[in-house]
């Protein structure tokens, strides 16, 4: 099953909004590719069967695997409790007519075992029922304490797999968690696994009011924020493998909205001055600092190209905001979003391609892309309130924060489609989120066991 | 009638029936009846508590002269701005025009305008615009002769409301600039 008959599987999941479709699955002809008629808008997820692994918390990665891939949007885990056979052990086949039978396109097993040093081996097999053949195999080792992170490798090894794509399960979210009353709100940096598992508060809960945190793409160790007091705001570089925190400096003028640089050399970020607020840039390395725009407009909300030559960037310059895009000394500032309506908050894809952004009309919110022209403009999302959209670090999702009227903000996310709407993992009340990178490169093809499929 | 005198007869319809409210009301009826030519009377023991009878009373006191209290009851240390604007509206002067008087009374006094935005815009974006308006606030007070030295400025955008509600009066009431005196004030 290759991409794009995968992806135009995808079932409208919107777990949060007031269509919930639920996907079926029925079992597809042998062999065939599945029929898809987009123009009706009915599709299917992909039918896949996740056993719970054999051994040490077996069970639970068998779980958060099925949890991962739900939440694509683009596969539908078929429940346990209709398996007919069970206990498959890694050296033994699938029975393929006991998958088949139950419309189990792909059948995921797997086996947790300890080594002689201590650490453990978790090794998996994906298999196709249908055309009896190996789609990937792999084996990871690690200390038995690690199994989640092994589940979520394992769920990018079959969505890459499958799809073609690279994954996004095994990384992080940083956020802002709120808590307190609407006027005595309680404000800090949380960060979690992607699937909002273990949240980890790592600053803020005082009188600061936490925002605008970011990973560093060249290492998801390094992060900033801002923290705004009553009289001072800040921004922070904070390494959370060695806990150093230091402050970015006094900037004469308050401060906003720090980005990196995808190699992380470069944090570009706003600071006001007489009322007026502006971009710069500051080489990490050598602190210098460089402002990029003169404008009597707002100028805010920067982001980086992942080739670091270019910035997109919010801009009222014209009266209302924008999205423009310059080059990194600042030159050739140039206006990309062609809608009315407010656009903010740009964020530039990991891949290159995209620029997501928030954009504000009609007593509406929503959350859209476009190219890096400002061609090609899409909605992917639109509720009474929602912003600040964040890449997955394979370039086809956003997670966002969304907030009722007179509700509290909660996470979301949502695919390029524009189909897969959910609540994202973490389920308190949270704003502003940040993905991280994969913390490891996944497996590449050569290190595999051979695929025996032919596509 | 333009918007400005509707808002004007409402907020002067709104400090009357705010007046009435206080109105002194005829004390509430007791179980026991105390009237005059009521019913059965049964040597009635119910102390009123009259003749100050452990209550005492004096002046609010901490609204001195100078204080931070002065400032913001006698003054007003809050003014409001149109959606999307950071243009220090003409009725909003005079309340400008007193700090700027009050200031210049006690030159010791420095302090911090405020910027404020409503929650219907995103985090970033609405920290800017609470920076104008709390720049505008500066720029007024400067021409009104305050030395800008003893006056600082930030933002918080929408982060720190003062109205709850996701309805136009509570966002009407976040769009402002709140001058905090900062040092120099008596208690």
């Amino acid at each position: 099953m290759r991409l794009n008959l995968v992806l135009a599987s995808v079932a409208l999941l919107a777990l949060g909004s007031a269509a919930g479709v639920q996907a079926q699955s029925t079992p597809a002809s042998q062999d065939q590719p599945i029929e898809v008629d987009i123009d009706q808008g009915v599709l299917k997820a992909f039918p896949i069967a996740v056993l719970g692994f054999e051994g040490q918390n077996g069970p639970e990665i068998g779980a958060v695997i099925r949890g991962d891939l739900r939440r694509s949007g683009y596969f539908e885990p078929l429940d346990p409790a209709s398996f007919i056979e069970t206990g498959l052990q890694l050296q033994n086949q699938p029975t393929a007519s006991q998958w088949t039978s139950i419309g189990a396109q792909a059948v995921l097993y797997g086996a947790v075992t300890p080594r002689p040093d201590g650490r453990t081996d978790v090794g998996f097999r994906l298999y196709d029922p249908y055309r009896q053949c190996q789609l990937v195999a792999y084996r990871f080792t690690a200390t038995a304490d690690q199994w989640r992170r092994i589940a979520h490798k394992i769920a990018d090894m079959v969505y890459n797999r499958m799809t073609g794509e690279t994954g996004l399960f095994d990384s992080r979210v940083l956020f802002v968690a709120e808590s307190g009353t609407g006027l005595n709100r309680v404000s800090r940096l949380a960060i979690s696994d992607q699937d909002g598992y273990s949240p980890v508060f790592l600053a803020g809960g005082g009188d600061e009011i936490i925002m605008s945190p970011r990973f560093s793409l060249n290492d998801p160790n390094e992060v900033t924020y801002v923290a705004l007091g009553r009289d001072y705001s800040r921004i922070y570089l904070m390494n959370l493998a060695t806990g150093r925190r230091e402050s970015l400096g006094e900037f004469d003028g308050q401060v906003l909205a720090p980005r990196f640089s995808n190699d992380g050399t470069k944090l570009a970020f706003s600071i006001i001055r007489n009322g007026n607020t502006d971009v710069y840039v500051m080489d990490l390395r050598t602190r210098q600092l460089a402002r990029l725009t003169t404008d009597p407009g707002i100028d805010t909300s920067p982001s980086f190209s992942p080739d670091g030559q270019r910035l997109v960037f919010n801009s009222d310059r014209s009266g209302t905001p924008r999205l423009y895009v310059m080059n990194i000394d600042g030159s050739n500032q140039r206006l990309i979003s062609r809608g009315g309506g407010g656009y903010t908050s740009p964020a530039w894809s990991p891949r290159g391609d995209l620029i997501a952004f928030t954009k504000q009309g009609g007593g509406q919110f929503a959350t859209g892309v476009m190219a890096t022209d400002g061609t090609g403009e899409r909605i992917l999302s639109r509720s009474y309130f929602e912003e600040g959209p964040a890449w997955a670090p394979n370039g086809r999702y956003l997670m966002f924060s969304r907030q009722s009227r007179g509700g509290d903000q909660r996470l979301w996310t949502v695919d390029l489609s524009g189909r897969v709407v959910a609540t994202a993992g973490y389920e308190g009340r949270a704003i502003d989120a940040a993905w991280s990178p994969l913390l490891d490169p996944t497996p590449a093809s050569a290190a595999r066991d051979a695929d025996s499929c032919s596509s | 009638m333009n918007t400005r005198s509707l808002s004007r007869l409402a907020l002067v319809g709104a400090v009357m029936v705010g007046v009435a409210a206080c109105t002194p009301r005829p004390a509430p009826q007791g179980a026991v009846d105390n009237s005059a030519g009521g019913g059965q009377t049964n040597n009635p023991q119910y102390d009123n508590g009259a003749r100050g009878n452990g209550v005492e009373g004096g002046a609010l006191g901490s609204s001195a002269p100078g204080s931070a209290q002065d400032f913001s009851i006698n003054v007003g240390d809050r003014i409001y701005f149109d959606l999307d604007s950071s243009e220090v509206r003409p009725e909003a002067r005079p309340r400008l025009d007193a700090q700027a008087a009050w200031l210049t009374r006690y030159p010791q006094v420095t302090v911090r305008i405020e910027g404020n935005a409503d929650e219907r815009g995103t985090r970033e974006y609405n920290i800017a615009l609470g920076a104008r308006r709390a720049e505008a606030v500066r720029s007024y007070l400067i021409s009104r002769g305050v030395p800008a030295g003893r006056i600082d400025t930030i933002s918080f955008g929408k982060e720190r409301p003062i109205a709850q509600g996701s309805n136009e009066d509570a966002w009407a009431r976040n769009r402002n600039a709140h001058t905090a005196i900062v040092s120099g004030a008596g208690q």
